[in-house]
């Protein structure tokens, strides 16, 4: 093993230290990385597939769940899509109070994030203290919405719950707080030498390759790529707000921690602001069960990055197709690229840097045959009788089984 | 630059009391919006099933069992708690609660009827 130029060690899908079922396959020399393969495909659940079968309406609490942290995010990015198909003019109150619920939940996913990053540098201390203020904004979560996570804000052509003036007060409470907590988190991750040792010079992705690449959200950001869709094509209530787009020069891990916590401060700005100028009025129009077809794409600016989603209408209650863009896989290249050269002490960091979502991003594979220089797809009868075949060689048979089982018609 | 940047506010937190609760010896009040398990009002149903067609999970059924008489089922394991059925109701007849406490180790205690008889106090578990 000395001798060999690389080694692959396989890293995942069950590994301890992950948290969402992803493959990577290692290439190293030593302690350095040469390349990295990752795999997906291991938590598919086939969302897009089962919006299909289902009405508008009940898509809304299905695309929610694509994601747990950004939940509010993929139901908005899809309601702005049906609404546009529809052609309905949504309420302006609705959207402020959109507005604010994406806002929320951009200051919950990013101190969430400061925490885990926290944790994969064993820093953490950080972790349990920005978990803890991180509270504050899940308990106003809580109070609007009726949820933690899964609000269940959003329906077609407006939201579900209205932000009553106590709430409102209520909100900017616990703004003051979290204001206060985030100017601490900025002194100390400007100032402890832990954090900006650990973290500067890792992970470095040039401007060039932002580019080149696609990435997107606070990992664009922090290479000094001012890309946000919050402003350039805003949805919702943010073109009525002010805001800066937050970008750093560092290229590294440290730039997108800064970043993300210099970001929290424009949250609380933009929430402010949507408060103070709250328009009053319905907060829901009635939608029509049948959307007329036709087609949209819709962008939001999600917490890890630009959220893409697809649907096409035929004109009944049902989508014909709902295509779904989560930014993890706009940003799952750059993690390859990011890693080379780099020592495998880093991985972890790298890769939580991104802050990725394996399962939003996951899709359908094909297995392709190694061996072949064609890359033929393998036919899932083909890969049933080779996992006989492989199982076979470890001492196991299961014809004798499986011969049961079809006869039962319970195999493919 | 300099570490143990955070001494200080952890030194601070030895005397503070935890963060945490000591669940489920305190128990926190739910907010006011919660989405918990539902209750259903029987003699309010028209027997519209607009609740149905809408539930994502199918864990809403409404049977008739008379005469402008009907009884919900409940699957508390179905359900997602997203409370698109008490907004499809036309006559108010769902509710959501503040019951959060739902996990059951027999599977069919989770199905819960709300039959016409017993009214809305009582639901046979």
């Amino acid at each position: 093993m000395h001798n060999s130029k690389d080694f692959k060690i396989p890293i995942g899908p069950q590994h301890p230290a992950l948290k969402e079922p992803e493959g990577f396959s290692v290439a190293l020399k030593g302690e350095k990385i040469l390349g990295v393969d990752i795999r997906l495909g291991y938590n598919h659940r086939g969302i897009e597939k089962a919006a299909e079968e289902r009405t508008y309406i009940q898509d809304i609490y299905l695309i929610e769940r694509v994601c747990g942290i950004c939940s509010h995010s993929h139901s908005t990015c899809f309601i702005q899509a049906v609404e546009e198909i529809a052609g309905l003019a949504v309420p302006r109150r609705a959207l402020y109070i959109r507005t604010i619920i994406g806002e929320l939940e951009r200051i919950h996913s990013h101190l969430l994030w400061l925490g885990v990053a926290g944790h994969e540098i064993g820093f953490d201390t950080l972790l349990m203290y920005s978990w803890r203020d991180r509270e504050v904004v899940m308990d106003i979560l809580a109070s609007i919405t009726g949820n933690r996570v899964n609000y269940g804000m959003n329906t077609i052509g407006g939201v579900r719950r209205d932000i009553s003036p106590e709430q409102s007060q209520e909100i900017l409470i616990a703004l003051d707080i979290l204001e206060e907590r985030t100017k601490y988190y900025i002194e100390v991750a400007t100032q402890e030498s832990t954090i900006i040792k650990r973290l500067s010079g890792v992970g470095i992705l040039s401007r060039e390759d932002v580019l080149r690449l696609d990435a997107v959200g606070p990992t664009a950001r922090a290479s000094g790529v001012k890309r946000d869709v919050r402003a350039d094509d805003p949805y919702a209530a943010y073109g009525e707000l002010e805001f800066k787009v937050i970008t750093d020069e560092r290229c590294d891990v440290y730039g997108r921690t800064v970043v993300r916590v210099k970001e929290l401060m424009e949250s609380y700005k933009i929430i402010r602001q949507a408060l103070k100028n709250l328009p009053d009025g319905p907060i829901a129009i009635k939608a029509p069960r049948k959307i007329p077809a036709g087609e949209a794409l819709s962008r939001y600016e999600a917490p890890r990055g630009e959220d893409v989603h697809y649907v096409r209408a035929n004109g009944t209650e049902k989508p014909d197709r709902v295509k779904v863009r989560a930014p993890t896989l706009a940003n799952i290249q750059a993690v390859k690229h990011m890693l080379r050269d780099r020592y495998l002490a880093d991985m972890p960091i790298v890769i939580a840097a991104i802050d990725p979502c394996f399962s939003c991003t996951d899709r359908l594979i094909a297995l392709k045959e190694q061996e072949s220089a064609t890359g033929k797809i393998i036919s899932w009868p083909a890969l049933h009788a080779y996992s006989l075949e492989w199982y076979k060689k470890q001492g196991i048979d299961f014809t004798a089984l499986n011969k049961k089982l079809s006869a039962k018609g319970l195999t493919g | 630059m300099r570490p143990g940047k955070m001494l200080r506010e952890v030194l601070g937190s030895i005397f503070k009391k935890p963060a945490t609760n000591l669940y489920p010896a305190q128990k926190l009040d739910m907010p006011d919006r919660f989405r918990g398990k539902l209750k259903f009002y029987p003699e309010r149903c028209i027997g519209c099933k607009m609740c149905m067609r809408d539930c994502p999970t199918n864990a809403i059924t409404i049977n008739k069992v008379a005469d402008n008489k009907f009884e919900a089922v409940f699957d508390l394991s179905r359900c997602i708690y997203c409370a698109q059925c008490v907004d499809s109701c036309p006559k108010k007849a769902l509710e959501p609660t503040k019951e959060v406490e739902l996990a059951q180790l027999d599977k069919n205690k989770l199905r819960v009827v709300f039959s016409y008889k017993e009214s809305q106090e009582k639901p046979k578990e």
